[in-house]
């Protein structure tokens, strides 16, 4: 099967939320509480438990690409539809201890509710801040990659709904490929500061989930250069055994005395 | 004449206007680009709104940690004394106080589960990449141990006695031993294999750090319980030692990324914990270790640094997924 992929392009995202209403409808998510964050228009703040696209609002002291007329102070209102990011490399799947979260024949990340004991421990290993345990429920929840709907034939629902087509649903390569060109449309066009977002480079080995952003990762709290936490293991279980070993040959020494 | 100008409003005469308008906007871009403050692009985040998301584990999971240091240096130190012809009565102290820690870790953990009927869903995969995953199995393989080793040693006990229980005994014991240290360091790999900045990057130190820990706890509990022995003596002082070693290069080596460690509840609680684990213990032993007072004062407030700080580096973890800054910061440097 091809892998799937999310597109999501911040330069066409009108900020509409029309995502995460049809992912919250779709996959019958509960609310996240009716409070202001007193952020622009965010009032959903980041993914969690119960948010699995999360729409930011950047009000930014930068131009908008080109645009220049009438405008004494520059600036730009962004927004962008932040999802799971489907780590080629993910740290939830890694750091499960009771296998519910697996890879599915599409490429996507899967938390088998069935599963899932309420751990804990792949909140802490998701370099973006994803996966999150819901309280009152005991497990852990995140995007499922509408992976019921694409068994079924069916394209995710916050892609469907999305007006603009910001969210662009697909095969990896290909997505990737038109990201690119993306990319150079929009800097021909004078936003200098467009970019993929979507780090390769780092451990995490590239997402299924990549974005078109213009400016730098941090303005929309995305890490600049995430490590999956599985990198660190060696170095720790050096440590680990290293001191284990120096500690039973002092407590020998104690009784030898 | 008007519908006569229009002609020369030609294909050309638009690249020319585009010409120009790029030229410009190119300009006026890098006036704002070269203006812009530098400092800006380090300074970013989503209003200051986390990028990670904090631990989950309630008060059962640092309670866990120092218990199950204390029960796995126990087992450790028990094995030795074996080896080494230490008391009997110390030996059988060691296992017991390695059993009960046993029995009292896995209750712990299964109460900190959000399903804690699913808590044998641990032992469904065997996965190396997952230091949750080996805990569940270092602790059940180390229950096994340390129970075997009570039962044989008990049977010898009360006279029953067969070159093949003296042979499982020994063999429970170094097991136990075994996976006894494994238990008290993999605590260390558990959070600092994580996301979470202030843990990942004191991996090395928190693993060490736990055993000192533990094996200060458990020499501890024994002190307290009435073998004021010299082992027990040598093993207080060098915990207490270590610690006060860690608790300098702490302050000494004060890293950004480690600002979770020096301030706010997280820090003041460390520093709390590393005193008494450290400077604190380690002088009451060396102007009192000569009397029991002394020593038992030494080994509660070892016993009370070693449990604060388990919870403190739960804290400092909180503290530090909640510092999107901290995070982007460090992986801008590296």
């Amino acid at each position: 099967m091809p892998i799937s992929a999310f597109l999501t392009d911040a330069s066409l995202c009108i900020g509409c939320k029309a995502c995460e209403v049809a992912c919250k409808e779709w996959n019958e998510l509960p609310d996240d509480g009716f409070s202001w964050s007193g952020h622009s228009y965010d009032n959903t703040r980041a993914l969690g438990a119960s948010t699995w696209r999360h729409v930011l609002f950047l009000e930014q002291k930068q131009p908008m690409g080109s645009q220049l007329a009438g405008i004494n102070e520059p600036f730009r209102w962004q927004f962008l539809s932040d999802v799971c990011k489907h780590c080629a490399n993910a740290g939830c799947l890694e750091a499960c201890p009771t296998g519910s979260i697996v890879r599915t024949e599409v490429g996507s990340v899967f938390v088998q509710p069935d599963i899932c004991n309420g751990c804990g421990y792949c909140v802490v290993s998701c370099p973006f801040g994803v996966i999150e345990k819901r309280p009152e429920d005991g497990r852990a929840f995140k995007c499922t990659f509408c992976y019921d709907r694409q068994k079924a034939g069916l394209i995710p629902a916050c892609a469907k709904a999305c007006p603009t087509e910001s969210i662009q649903f697909g095969d990896l390569e290909v997505l990737r490929q038109r990201g690119k060109k993306r990319v150079q449309d929009l800097q021909e066009r004078g936003y200098s500061d467009a970019r993929i977002y979507d780090p390769q480079e780092t451990s995490v080995g590239g997402i299924h989930a990549f974005f078109v952003i213009l400016g730098e990762p941090e303005a929309y709290n995305l890490p600049p250069a995430p490590e999956v936490p599985t990198a660190y293991l060696k170095s720790a279980w050096t440590s680990a055994f290293i001191s284990a070993a120096i500690i039973f040959a002092i407590v020998c020494a104690a009784f030898a005395f | 004449m008007k519908t006569a100008a229009k002609p020369k409003m030609t294909e050309e005469r638009l690249e020319e206007i585009r010409r120009a308008a790029s030229e410009t906007t190119k300009e006026a871009l890098a006036t704002q680009e070269s203006t812009r403050k530098p400092s800006a692009q380090g300074e970013q985040s989503y209003y200051g709104l986390p990028a990670l998301k904090p631990p989950v584990w309630t008060w059962e999971v640092p309670l866990y940690f120092f218990l199950g240091g204390i029960a796995g240096l126990s087992a450790c130190i028990g094995f030795a004394a074996q080896l080494l012809r230490g008391a009997p009565e110390l030996i059988r102290l060691c296992l017991w106080v390695g059993f009960l820690g046993a029995a009292i870790c896995p209750v712990l953990l299964i109460a900190d589960l959000g399903r804690p009927l699913r808590f044998l869903n641990m032992l469904r995969v065997f996965k190396l990449q997952s230091a949750m995953s080996m805990g569940a199995w270092i602790l059940s393989a180390f229950s096994a141990c340390v129970f075997l080793a009570v039962l044989c040693f008990e049977l010898q006990l009360r006279g029953l006695t067969h070159p093949l229980l003296t042979g499982l005994l020994w063999l429970a014991e170094a097991s136990a031993a075994v996976t006894g240290l494994l238990l008290a360091s993999y605590t260390g790999v558990l959070i600092g294999a994580t996301a979470v900045p202030v843990w990942s990057e004191n991996r090395k130190l928190l693993p060490a750090h736990f055993l000192t820990s533990g094996l200060g706890g458990a020499s501890g509990i024994l002190e307290l319980a009435g073998f004021l022995v010299p082992a027990t003596q040598i093993l207080g002082f060098v915990a207490s030692g270590i610690e006060t070693l860690i608790e300098i290069m702490l302050q000494v080596w004060k890293r950004p990324v480690d600002a979770p460690l020096h301030h706010g509840r997280s820090g003041r609680t460390l520093l709390v914990a590393g005193l008494l684990e450290g400077p604190a213990a380690l002088l009451l032993r060396v102007f009192f270790g000569s009397v029991p007072a002394g020593r038992y004062a030494a080994a509660a407030t070892f016993l009370v640094g070693a449990l604060l700080s388990r919870y403190a580096w739960i804290w400092a973890g909180h503290a530090s997924a909640s510092d999107p800054q901290g995070l982007f910061q460090l992986q801008r440097k590296a």
